[in-house]
């Protein structure tokens, strides 16, 4: 379903991401892990044409981001998209943010938009909040609201960029379910995160990156049984210690 | 010495007064809308990637911003007469005039609005498939309007005040009545402590109620 072939990108001089190749099938869920600055947000942000990069494809069943330009709009509201902080839009209420896409992209009615997406409310067991601010919500609650958001238009894959780094830790684990649930179903998932357990409990495979470069790329088991690369060892300790 | 003053005389020119006034409020009004809307515009074609775009737009500004606006009023003035060939009326020269020299200052009013939003905010915007024009509609140009809206209103309050300067053209606002009245019937302290009470009371309770609706908006 996402395809990237030798994929690099530069700001300037430096190099992000360097030759970067890798494949996600239809209902996989890859987890992508690494220090910070090693690229792994840029490089899921390239999935959906966030970020642009100078070299290499990527293609999402069969469309090559890097040249659709004029697709690009449609290409995205089949990829759902959560971020690390939240960004969900602060002047709407919780309902206008998941219906937005729907109706303006989508060109679903309100009414449609309007059920589709309390459905998606009670689902990520926030209905009551529906009417409120994100502001007047807990990190927790705006991260679920944005996994709404980004479910809202039926994405064929979600990407999710540390979707719980900014959360307080009793946070975490609400945020995490929902996405258990969301893998358990079938969706394809990119994943972001530094959340092991959660890596143990739903990913089919681990990319571990370092230097804009993808250091390891296997299942789950051979990844946490035994990485093969240096780095990806010494991160694990350092992760892992407690 | 203030039983020597007359106010009477104010009291009678209340209607003429009010007919000046009307031309203020119009006037203000008018030039606030189009000098945003344009304002808006200058502003995105600023922030444009477009390089031909972003020039042009920053020249406009900075040359409006190099000028008297009672300048930028007289050479509308003369100006628009010449290229349409025909003659449209103070009231429609001081208005492109206020509009075209507003528009610089919403320009970088707006600027700044747009830059406040967070660039994640963009982004989430385009992830759900939102076009430029769509993203900048219903996410972008919402928060900027919202960040700026105590500058944008004061600048509202100084526009208020600047269409004073339509008396060079001739036109008849709420100040020119008054003088007309003052120099007419040799009322000049009575007639002028009441444009100044007017223009005090005016622009005060318009800020008092910005910084109310301030707190309104802000979640």
């Amino acid at each position: 379903m996402i395809e990237m072939k030798n994929v690099s990108k530069w700001y300037g001089s430096f190099c992000v991401l360097n030759d970067c190749s890798t494949r996600v099938e239809k209902g996989e869920v890859v987890v992508v892990c690494g220090p910070s600055g090693s690229g792994k947000s840029t490089l899921i942000k390239c999935v959906n044409g966030l970020e642009p990069f100078q070299e290499g494809t990527i293609l999402f069943d069969d469309i090559s981001v890097g040249e659709a330009k004029a697709n690009l709009t449609k290409l995205r509201s089949r990829i759902g998209m959560v971020f690390q902080n939240f960004e969900l839009f602060p002047h709407m209420s919780v309902i206008k943010n998941i219906m937005l896409g729907q109706e303006k992209v989508l060109g679903r009615s309100e009414e449609e938009s309007d059920k589709r997406s309390m459905e998606l409310l009670h689902r990520v067991g926030l209905s009551e909040h529906a009417h409120k601010y994100p502001g007047q919500l807990s990190g927790g609650q705006q991260q679920r609201v944005a996994i709404a958001r980004g479910l809202a238009m039926d994405p064929d894959a979600m990407l999710f960029d540390e979707p719980t780094s900014a959360l307080d830790p009793e946070m975490i684990n609400e945020v995490l379910d929902v996405m258990v649930e969301l893998a358990q179903e079938g969706m394809t998932m990119m994943v972001v995160t530094h959340e092991m357990g959660f890596a143990r409990k739903v990913a089919d495979r681990v990319i571990f990156m370092d230097e804009g470069r993808i250091e390891e790329d296997c299942t789950k088991d051979a990844f946490f049984g035994e990485p093969r690369g240096e780095r990806a060892q010494s991160f694990l300790s350092k992760i892992l210690q407690h | 010495m203030f039983d020597q003053f007359d106010y009477q005389v104010v009291i009678d020119s209340i209607p003429f007064l009010w007919e000046g006034m009307q031309l203020t409020f119009l006037l203000t009004f008018l030039a606030i809308t189009g000098g945003l809307f344009l304002g808006v515009l200058l502003a995105l074609a600023r922030l444009s990637h477009i390089k031909v775009l972003s020039f042009v737009a920053g020249s406009y500004v900075n040359f409006f911003r190099s000028m008297p606006l009672i300048l930028v009023i007289f050479w509308f003035y003369f100006l628009v007469p010449f290229i349409l060939g025909r003659p449209v009326g103070g009231f429609y020269s001081v208005l492109v005039a206020f509009t075209l020299f507003e528009a610089a200052y919403y320009c970088e009013i707006m600027r700044a609005g747009i830059q406040s939003v967070r660039q994640g905010q963009l982004q989430a915007g385009q992830a759900i498939g939102l076009s430029y024009k769509q993203n900048m509609q219903y996410v972008v140009l919402p928060q900027a309007f919202r960040n700026m809206m105590p500058i944008l209103l004061t600048q509202a309050v100084i526009l208020f005040q600047d269409t004073s300067l339509v008396y060079v053209v001739g036109l008849h606002d709420f100040l020119v009545n008054a003088e007309i009245v003052a120099t007419r019937e040799n009322r000049l302290i009575e007639m002028f402590s009441t444009v100044a009470a007017v223009y005090f009371i005016l622009c005060l309770s318009f800020s008092l109620s910005i910084r109310k609706l301030q707190r309104k908006f802000s979640v």
